[in-house]
């Protein structure tokens, strides 16, 4: 391989690997849109996603549109009953123990997932075929562009929900000023459920479409939410684009670091770009500052 | 005298009586303290049932139950129930330090059989050492027994025979360049120092050595460079999910060259989840998974079919090498304490002097130089064919 075709190759791979972490990254940002917290329960969001749509397709045999659908649907219902059974009781809670309910949450998602599926790493075979797409000597999956696919039009419709939809602005309203937020007449209550539903769903449709390509077992939410955080606040916590921008900036800092540098290295280098840039602009790539001095985070 | 005889047979009757009333339950007292079982035989069992490496420690859990039902079952050794104390390490190498001090503090076990992974294993290696109690590991790495300690055995084959095997293979093949790509894992670091250091003694030229993180979602950067270089074959070396990706990756690269794996890769699931790309892969392997294909007069046949046909009939899962390594660890300190009794130290000398010890890892001898027990021929090749495990011709 000539060392354009190596260079491209890279590219790719970095493509790939940004595209999955961009995907998780986007649920953390719902719920940091709507209610100021991070749900460290995000990587089992992913995680459900991709092992319910397995057991759909591969146990129950349904088509795979309909277990694709049916998976976010029931991550997306959990997602609510764990708002209502586990955040919403409270009366007026603190920031943090929001934060630590959702950490005790991710682990019984995960003890759950190990019980109900066992502890193998499952497969899902892709949406249309295995046969890699050959581009100037260097290839790339079909399944990759599904992801690309999917993270695009997601990122679409969460702009233009929390841009130009009463419920989305609501939403907004709710992570700015609770107090100010429930003044206007927003029902705060039903937007922090509605948060949760949606970055479960987002979650659960990155945990379908990464599977193919990166498996899936019960285990393997929390080493997904790691990245997927720091993808996060790279890109500004909040900002959907930004999410997907610092996704591939770090998928590709790896993948050339990996190539060209010593594959030893690789995750010291991607860890040394987030640091340098929360250093130089701590709200992120794409995170406004005004924005983050409303956040308690 | 007929008084007399009067007074007798009251006393008589009223001993019957009394006896009557009293005497069940005064025997029923007695039955359980008579019968009273023997002090059970504890032993310690340290596996990663939960966590990263939970299908190591899962089939090792399942083998230990089996053991101690099937034992109990036929009435403990020397008539002592067999009681084995199972700790979960999650894979984390402290929880696994905090099990085995509760196993020899609180539980005072007579022998430790595990933990499941070499990282774990090296760090309760100094506990054992100090307390002086046997350990039986079922981790792989050659770090465990090399250089020997005197308290810590392992039942795996060793990675060096591993290494071997594989470029045995090769040379046969007529491969001599190769790369290797290993996990940053304890098993894929202790594989990559036997890769490097055995090669030069078996003329294999590493030309590309690559790692990758265990929760790496895509290697195809790393095997991009192997693409790129004159690597004639692939050794890969770590565990779940990296072996199944690796296979995945080379298969999208479009890359022809032979896949040699690990013996981490002892488990069809692994094979039957890489599909079409585990095609062809080739891996030195315990002789358990390919026992149907093994001679009738094979010294191990017994055993293996025994154990495969039992654990796959009361879990209902296919068999895996991994528990076979908690099988041939248990079996070695049962068959320990029958002939020594609950002796710490007269077990750990009786596991030393083990001479054709047939277990499911191969035929083991023990020495005071040598706590793996085996040879390089525990190991059979095996490859992938139609998602089965078959013998390399």
């Amino acid at each position: 391989m000539s060392l354009g075709d190596q260079l491209l190759q890279y590219l790719f791979t970095g493509i790939t690997i940004g595209a999955i972490y961009g995907m998780v990254a986007l649920g953390f940002n719902i719920i940091y849109s709507a209610t100021g917290i991070i749900n460290l329960a995000q990587g089992e969001f992913v995680m459900l996603g991709g092992m319910m749509m397995v057991y759909l397709t591969a146990i129950i045999k349904l088509p795979m549109v309909v277990s694709f659908f049916l998976s976010i649907l029931i991550v997306t219902a959990i997602g609510a009953a764990f708002e209502r059974a586990a955040i919403h009781p409270l009366k007026s809670p603190s920031v943090i123990t929001l934060i630590i309910i959702t950490v005790a949450a991710s682990i019984l998602f995960k003890g759950g997932a190990m019980f109900a599926w066992g502890k193998h790493t499952v497969s899902l075979s892709p949406f249309s075929g295995e046969e890699p797409i050959s581009v100037l000597g260097a290839t790339i999956l079909p399944q990759t562009l599904w992801i690309l696919g999917i993270m695009a039009a997601t990122v679409a419709l969460l702009i233009l929900f929390f841009g130009f939809t009463l419920t989305g602005k609501a939403m907004r309203a709710c992570a700015a000023n609770r107090t100010a937020a429930s003044l206007v007449g927003i029902n705060v209550k039903t937007m922090v459920l509605l948060s949760f539903a949606l970055s479960a769903g987002i979650g659960a449709t990155a945990g379908i479409i990464i599977t193919p390509i990166a498996l899936m077992n019960y285990d393997r939410g929390t080493m997904l939410a790691v990245k997927g955080f720091s993808v996060a606040v790279l890109g500004g916590l909040g900002s959907n684009v930004g999410a997907v921008v610092a996704g591939f900036i770090i998928g590709i800092m790896e993948s050339l670091g990996a190539g060209f540098i010593s594959s030893g290295y690789k995750d010291a280098i991607a860890l040394v770009v987030l640091l340098l840039v929360l250093f130089l602009k701590p709200s992120g790539l794409l995170g406004s500052r005004e924005r983050a001095e409303f956040k308690k985070f | 005298m007929r008084k007399k005889g009067k007074i007798v047979v009251g006393v008589v009757v009223a001993i019957v009586i009394v006896l009557l009333l009293v005497g069940p339950l005064s025997i029923w007292r007695w039955v359980p303290v008579l019968r009273k079982p023997a002090v059970a035989y504890k032993v310690g069992a340290i596996f990663a049932v939960t966590g990263p490496a939970a299908w190591l420690g899962t089939p090792e859990r399942n083998t230990a139950k089996m053991i101690e039902e099937e034992v109990n079952a036929a009435g403990g050794i020397n008539g002592h129930p067999l009681e084995i104390i199972i700790e979960d390490t999650v894979g984390d190498a402290t929880r696994t330090v905090t099990a085995a001090k509760k196993l020899i503090t609180k539980d005072q076990v007579l022998a430790i059989v595990g933990p499941s992974r070499s990282g774990t294993t090296m760090a309760v290696i100094p506990i054992v050492e100090e307390a002086k109690v046997p350990l039986i590991s079922c981790a792989a790495a050659e770090a465990i027994v090399v250089p020997v300690k005197s308290w810590v055995f392992k039942t795996p084959q060793k990675d060096s025979h591993a290494a071997v095997r594989i470029y045995e293979t090769m040379k046969l093949q007529g491969i001599s360049k190769i790369a290797i790509i290993t996990g940053t894992t304890g098993f894929g670091d202790q594989g990559r120092k036997q890769l490097k250091k055995l090669a030069p003694e078996l003329e294999i030229e590493i030309v590309a050595d690559e790692t990758y993180g265990p929760d790496d979602t895509d290697m195809t950067a790393q095997l991009t460079k192997i693409k790129a270089s004159e690597a004639q074959a692939v050794v890969n070396w770590s565990i779940v999910p990296g072996q199944v990706i690796v296979a995945k990756n080379m298969r999208q690269l479009g890359m022809k060259i032979p896949l040699f794996q690990s013996h981490g890769f002892g488990n069809i699931k692994y094979a039957q989840t890489a599909g079409e790309a585990g095609e062809g892969i080739i891996f030195p392997c315990g002789r358990l998974l390919a026992v149907d294909t093994l001679a009738d007069d094979h010294p191990q046949k017994e055993v293996l079919a025994k154990y495969k046909k039992e654990y796959e009939a009361k879990y209902e899962e296919d068999v895996s090498t991994f528990g076979g390594h908690a099988w041939d660890g248990l079996h070695l300190v049962i068959a320990a304490l029958r002939e020594v009794g609950p002796d710490r130290e007269k077990i750990r000398d009786y596991i030393e002097n083990t001479k054709n010890f047939v277990g499911t890892g191969g035929i083991f001898n023990f020495s005071p130089e040598d706590h793996s027990g085996l040879t390089k021929d525990a190991f059979e090749m095996l490859t992938v064919k139609n998602e089965k495990f078959v013998v390399l011709e």
